[in-house]
């Protein structure tokens, strides 16, 4: 056990730099997963006919293939055509198509439990299809979204730990250098997932007080009184 | 030349089935028999599963697939299928004990009063009337589960597991066409998924129960 | 006599193979109060949802002061800025407090600036009885308050004639009271009112005229006192009563 802390200490330094690179991932991923989940999320549920397939498109194929598939695809696949991206860029590309698929779904989730009263209402004052979306449904979709939505940021992080297997220098790829150094796999990985959990926790805790800060007073998944 | 590269991509479909048959069912019987004891078994056990939970749950799968591994080839000299199939079982066994879970509480109360005022047993209201329709219950998000661990599968590619996006890198190495390659892998995982979830759709519609407020 | 505010010829409308109301005609003038009656089911509030444009009737024709609202090519949201709706499951916008609620329509339809469009708001909150209440959310309010906030918001567009459907059927008995006093004085004030409700004690007090909607068609209309005492159909008699048993005063027999 001593053994282990020992090795843990000293590894921690070369873990912690890897870590903030997955942070950056985590980062842009999620940004990039917003607004492709947004748009899609509303093109799924708003759009004219050949949006709607397009989103439902998007939407299917990245949520029905594996991200590793899709980071391999990207970042080796797609130099066959003549689009090459760097590692970093395939690892944040990837990672967010493949989260905006996700947010997608649960941003339309939430646009379909804002329910149809309230297109009615807002339609009724004489506001326009997009005014009623963009006022009266949105706002309330998008506080709705948030419990489910508390979920992508620690699941982003926990899958950006494929990117390793593109070389990005993230923690999974320093414990595995810690793991050839050291000879010990086992307390190598075993060290990153200790700092995983850490992370995770501290995100999932912000998560949880970001939920609590923006709660409108009795308004619950069905969008009634509570 | 199209049509054999696709043949050889897809006798890896095979054994990212093969690994999700035994990672799936792994998963569900470490995962029911946890949930039990996490909601019958008293505050002390309960905390013991939580813990199981809350760590599986908050480690990437690469890493626990990894460590996993190491530890089960190391001891037991497994093939890396076995062992990252085993792998994938254990990590699969914490979300579907939270599933199993949820599912088990959103019946237990009320079911479990009237079991009790029947006189049944604990053991034999569980049996008998719990776990029929918590398990019922239990079906869409256990899909979704499924689904996940399909395509968890292709993590054992990193530990040389000649699955699908196995055979797709090798395919693109030897042919210069990574798209091509890269592509097919996708197509054939995501009618794998596809089908998966129609099938698991047609499962719940089979064994639903007429009008059941709870499922 | 001047123009009348809202005009509707033949109106009907279809679901797939079922005709829910057909031929419908009706005229309101400035500053009346009429209120449909019928039994559930006949398409009284998808009538009202087809002035106001919300659903289209198959066939049939609109006029709001004077322009077919229904013709090719009219701007159907500007015909719903000159009417105003008020639902019987009040349909606040839930992410907004009362004050909020009014003011939306009054800032992205009227287009007033914030202050003017607070100063109104306000205003019409008052005029409800709710200013108190302006910082509420809807969860946070009684049915009956919410349904008044709701009167507020479609009253604060100054609309040329007021739907209400069915405004008091969602609440419990004893907040029906403070809404119908809310629409009692409006009435007086002279806004022009259509409204579907089961309330016939404020039907008698307050209607200039009724009509009695059965099986997709106008059975009867008239003053309540024509549909109350000297009832043209025995069915509008048989329905009057039984309602009136339950809502209130009663109908004297014909």
């Amino acid at each position: 056990m001593s053994a282990w802390l020992t090795l843990f200490s000293n590894a921690l330094p070369a873990l912690l730099d890897g870590a903030l690179i997955t942070l950056q991932l985590t980062g842009v991923g999620l940004v990039m997963g917003l607004a492709l989940g947004l748009l899609a999320g509303l093109g799924r549920v708003y759009g004219n006919r050949p949006l709607r397939w397009l989103s439902v498109a998007y939407i299917e194929l990245f949520r029905g293939t594996p991200l590793l598939v899709q980071l391999f695809l990207i970042y080796y696949g797609l130099p066959g055509i003549g689009i090459t991206f760097s590692r970093m860029d395939a690892a944040f590309l990837a990672l967010g198509v493949n989260s905006g698929a996700y947010q997608a779904e649960y941003l339309r989730g939430a646009l379909q439990s804002v329910g149809q009263g309230q297109m009615l209402a807002g339609r009724a004052i004489g506001l326009s299809r997009w005014q009623t979306i963009f006022y009266v449904i949105l706002p309330q979709a998008l506080r709705l979204v948030i419990p489910s939505w508390a979920n992508e940021p620690v699941a982003l992080l926990k899958s950006s730990a494929v990117a390793f297997l593109v070389a990005v220098p993230e923690l999974m790829a320093r414990a595995k250098s810690v793991a050839a150094q050291t000879y010990n796999p086992i307390g190598a990985y075993l060290a990153a997932a200790v700092v995983y959990l850490v992370v995770v926790f501290l995100l999932d805790q912000f998560m949880k007080y970001l939920e609590r800060r923006t709660r409108i007073p009795g308004l619950d998944a069905e969008g009634t009184r509570a | 030349m199209l049509l054999e590269f696709f043949q050889y991509i897809a006798e890896g479909a095979a054994i990212t089935v093969a690994v999700t048959l035994v990672a799936l069912p792994l998963g569900l019987v470490i995962g029911l028999l946890l949930a039990l004891v996490h909601v019958y078994g008293g505050k002390w056990l309960s905390g013991l599963m939580t813990a199981y939970s809350v760590v599986l749950r908050g480690i990437p799968p690469m890493v626990l697939l990894f460590i996993l591994y190491f530890v089960f080839s190391g001891s037991i000299d497994l093939s890396p299928f076995l062992a990252g199939s085993l792998a994938l079982g254990v990590i699969s066994s914490a979300y579907q004990l939270e599933i199993l879970r949820g599912a088990i509480l959103s019946v237990s109360g009320g079911q479990m009063l009237a079991a009790r005022a029947i006189g049944l047993t604990r053991l034999q209201a569980i049996r008998h009337v719990v776990l029929p329709q918590a398990l019922r219950l239990a079906i869409p998000p256990w899909a979704n589960e499924a689904s996940i661990v399909l395509k968890d599968s292709s993590l054992v590619y990193a530990i040389g597991v000649a699955e699908i996006l196995r055979r797709a890198q090798q395919l693109s190495a030897a042919s210069q066409q990574p798209f091509l390659a890269f592509g097919s892998a996708a197509l054939i995982y995501f009618v794998l998924v596809f089908s998966t979830n129609r099938l698991l759709d047609l499962l719940e519609r089979r064994t639903r129960i007429p009008a059941n407020p709870y499922a | 006599m001047s123009q009348p505010v809202l005009v509707a010829k033949n109106l009907t409308k279809r679901y797939g193979k079922n005709t829910i109301f057909q031929n419908i005609s009706l005229t309101v003038q400035e500053r009346e109060t009429i209120v449909i009656v019928g039994p559930s089911g006949t398409g009284k509030s998808t009538l009202l949802r087809c002035l106001n444009l919300l659903t289209h009737a198959e066939e049939g024709q609109i006029w709001l002061d004077g322009v077919e609202i229904t013709a090719k090519g009219y701007n159907e949201d500007r015909a719903r800025q000159q009417i105003g709706m008020v639902f019987q499951n009040f349909l606040l916008f839930n992410h907004l407090t009362a004050l909020e609620n009014v003011i939306l329509g009054l800032r992205r339809v009227k287009k007033l600036s914030h202050e003017e469009a607070r100063l109104r708001a306000t205003r019409e909150l008052e005029r409800v009885g709710l200013a108190d209440r302006s910082g509420h959310y809807p969860g946070q309010l009684s049915g009956g308050q919410q349904q008044r906030v709701g009167i507020a918001r479609a009253l604060a567009l100054e609309p040329r004639v007021m739907l209400f459907d069915e405004p008091t059927s969602a609440l419990d008995p004893e907040l029906i009271g403070e809404v119908l006093e809310v629409m009692k004085q409006l009435a007086l004030d002279g806004t022009t009112m259509l409204m579907v409700t089961h309330e016939m004690g404020f039907a008698r007090e307050v209607a200039n005229r009724m009509i009695f909607l059965e099986k997709g068609g106008i059975l009867e209309e008239g003053t309540p006192e024509d549909l109350f005492e000297r009832p043209q159909n025995e069915r509008t008699h048989q329905f009057l009563s039984k309602i009136g048993d339950l809502h209130g005063k009663k109908a004297s027999k014909a």
